[in-house]
């Protein structure tokens, strides 16, 4: 494989972190049945305040705790409107992102375009040295392994553990939760603010690791949007989840590659097409048209493949549960 | 004693109360922002910044009112629009690319039939604009009722679209000829222009007319027609399911279609009057500020002219922030900070009522 491809591929990785940060917190949320729509302006008010705390600090660590608290203030907002004055999320939500957004471009003028501390280039020993995949996977920052341990402790959590099948019951039957001793609204605000927390990360992660500094407007506008699709394109399942990030970050690099190319392709033709594949994305998983490709095929296969490729929202997702 | 019951005043005082507490808070916020930062401007000089945004040496001024009304007119047209999709149900995110669609399709009847005389051809290009809105509408539309694709990222993916449109459009075939920035389009033909009053008071009449018709014929297709009703009844299943939705028809449709042809209509004022040719950010964020505005009057259409006003004379003073060193970004940050307070306190007066109510309840 030549050199080329290798730092395009490293380049996805890197690229595709923050989308798989934020979309796995916004999983963790919406597993417990709880909307966080407020994400394109959390991470951008994260992004901003974890860069601006490390910038004051010079501790990025410091950042990113300062931008983990940001999305996790912003959540407990939803969750408390929802559920302590029974609000609607998704008015709270899109109130939050316009917001969230203005707030980090108005607190964020005296940082903009200033330099400053990023995450500590760290290629993980032994592994890092493998051929090919060392240099792809294993040639970065803390932040992008701990997006890998995030999607396995997320899938482990979620489907392996008893507190996790408690949240799944929180999302898909919360009457049948609640008759089991289970504290729906607790969990649920629970899983709010953790996810917050995570789409804070994700914000930091813009600033701090993929491309250090501020900027306005800030470079990860509209990702917020792309995230939530990334989460209805994912299943709610982690691991399809990331495999949705890394498709979205992969059109990504692979559009940074053709610009430094002699390939005639209009600009605004390649920063539209994410919003195509997301468009198209969301037309596969909900128009039923998988669904009808899987009746074409074997009965034996039908049912496996259904288990894996099917996208059925939480069942109480976006509802408010009264206990009454 | 319910609510229902209590006189007037009181009703009204206690559904002011939101709006007093969230302007408290505001104050505070500032109040906060002036001490532990090195921004001088406290609430004082905010409120100042105000004044001086519609008065001129103390008195009202004219051309100052004239600019709150210029950009009031899109943001009504957008918010009637969007109580009608509201009431159906429908989060209309995608009116933002509405807008701007609206606003391409007039300038581009504009470039196309150039040699028309003004009577024929500024009809012609807001017809043009109401039908590329509610083309672009249409399709988020059709993308939820037949495709199950849910109409906030149909609609976001959208307005992101009709933003490379525009940057296509001005860097290729409407480029200024004498230019090679792509910046913004040649000027839009004199013959399109849509006719000012009088220089002191520069608003268009016949853009306020179509925004005063706007108003009283969506008021009476909510409250006054079958096809209101139906919406509503189609907007209350349809909140049900929120996410992979259910298929919520053609009335759904009809919504979508008129709130994009008022939102094109809102664009075309913004090319054919405000601004005279095609920039890269012409809709100016009216799309989502008509979302916040339908949101804080709970989509009552009545109230929407003037709270529109209202984020309209904050949104003015931001052009007087830079004299006091605030970023003009404050503006929305205003906006939001007042949408998201008088939500809360809503929802508080709300639960405290509820509490009383059931305390009564058992005291007898």
């Amino acid at each position: 494989m030549d050199d080329q491809l290798i730092n395009i591929l490293r380049t996805l990785v890197a690229t595709a972190t923050p989308l798989t940060i934020a979309a796995i917190g916004e999983t963790l949320t919406e597993r417990a049945g709880v909307i966080n729509l407020s994400l394109d302006g959390s991470l951008a008010l994260a992004a901003m305040t974890g860069f601006g705390v490390a910038l004051l600090s010079s501790s990025p660590e410091l950042g990113l705790l300062a931008a983990m608290a940001v999305g996790a203030a912003v959540a407990s907002i939803i969750a408390f409107a929802n559920i302590g004055l029974r609000l609607d999320q998704v008015a709270i939500g899109f109130v939050l992102t316009l917001l969230a957004a203005d707030l980090a471009e108005f607190l964020g003028v005296p940082i903009a375009g200033q330099p400053g501390p990023g995450m500590p280039y760290w290629p993980l020993p032994i592994l890092s040295e493998i051929p090919i995949i060392g240099r792809i996977f294993f040639d970065h920052n803390a932040l992008v392994y701990f997006s890998y341990v995030l999607v396995i402790g997320t899938w482990f959590w979620l489907f392996r553990t008893r507190a996790g099948l408690a949240q799944r019951a929180v999302g898909e039957r919360p009457a049948a939760a609640f008759a089991r001793g289970t504290r729906v609204n607790r969990q649920r605000v629970l899983y709010t603010v953790a996810g917050g927390a995570l789409v804070g990360l994700a914000g930091a992660a813009y600033t701090l690791s993929l491309r250090v500094g501020w900027t306005t407007p800030p470079s990860m506008l509209g990702d917020g949007w792309i995230a939530l699709a990334i989460v209805i394109f994912g299943g709610w399942h982690p691991f399809r989840v990331m495999l949705g990030a890394y498709l979205f970050a992969g059109l990504k690099a692979l559009a940074g590659a053709l610009q430094g190319t002699d390939i005639a392709i209009p600009v605004t033709l390649l920063n539209g097409l994410p919003w195509l594949l997301m468009i198209a994305t969301l037309l596969v998983v909900s128009s039923g048209g998988v669904e009808r490709l899987l009746r074409l095929l074997p009965r034996r296969w039908q049912t496996r493949l259904r288990s894996v490729l099917r996208s059925d929202p939480p069942r109480a997702l976006g509802t408010r549960f009264d206990e009454g | 004693m319910t609510e229902s019951q209590a006189p007037l005043w009181a009703r009204l005082s206690s559904r002011a109360l939101p709006i007093f507490g969230a302007l408290a808070v505001i104050t505070l916020l500032l109040l906060i922002l002036q001490a532990l930062t090195p921004i001088e401007a406290g609430p004082l000089e905010v409120l100042d910044a105000f004044i001086r945004s519609l008065t001129a040496r103390g008195e009202l001024s004219p051309r100052k009112l004239g600019n709150v009304v210029e950009f009031w007119i899109p943001l009504v047209l957008v918010s009637m629009g969007l109580v009608v999709t509201f009431r159906a149900g429908l989060w209309n995110i995608g009116v933002e690319g509405q807008i701007v669609m609206g606003g391409l399709f007039a300038a581009g009847a504009a470039f196309s039939l150039a040699d028309l005389p003004p009577l024929l051809l500024v009809p012609l290009c807001l017809i043009a604009a109401m039908i590329g809105g509610a083309l672009w509408a249409l399709l988020a539309g059709v993308l939820r009722t037949r495709f199950g694709v849910n109409e906030i990222f149909g609609g976001v993916a959208l307005n992101a679209l009709a933003n490379q449109i525009t940057l296509q459009l001005i860097a290729g075939a409407w480029r200024p000829r004498d230019s090679d920035k792509a910046q913004y389009s040649r000027d839009i033909p004199e013959a399109a222009m849509l006719p000012g009053i009088d220089r002191a008071f520069d608003i268009s009449l016949l853009a306020l007319i179509l925004a005063g018709v706007a108003i009283v014929v969506v008021l009476l297709l909510l409250n006054g027609t079958r096809w209101g009703l139906n919406l509503k009844a189609t907007g209350h299943n349809a909140r049900s399911a929120l996410l992979l939705g259910v298929p919520v028809g053609a009335s759904a449709l009809g919504a979508m279609a008129l709130c994009g042809g008022l939102a094109g209509l809102a664009g075309s004022q913004r090319i054919l009057f405000t601004d005279g040719l095609v920039t890269s950010q012409f809709s100016g964020g009216i799309g989502f500020i008509g979302l916040l505005v339908v949101l804080l009057v709970g989509m009552r259409g009545l109230w929407v002219p003037l709270v529109a006003l209202l984020f309209t004379i904050i949104l003015n003073a931001g052009t007087q922030f830079q004299f006091i060193q605030l970023d003009s970004s404050l503006t929305g940050v205003l906006q939001g900070v007042l949408v998201l307070l008088v939500m809360l306190f809503s929802g508080a007066r709300e639960r405290w009522l509820h509490h009383r109510q059931q305390r009564k309840a058992k005291a007898i």
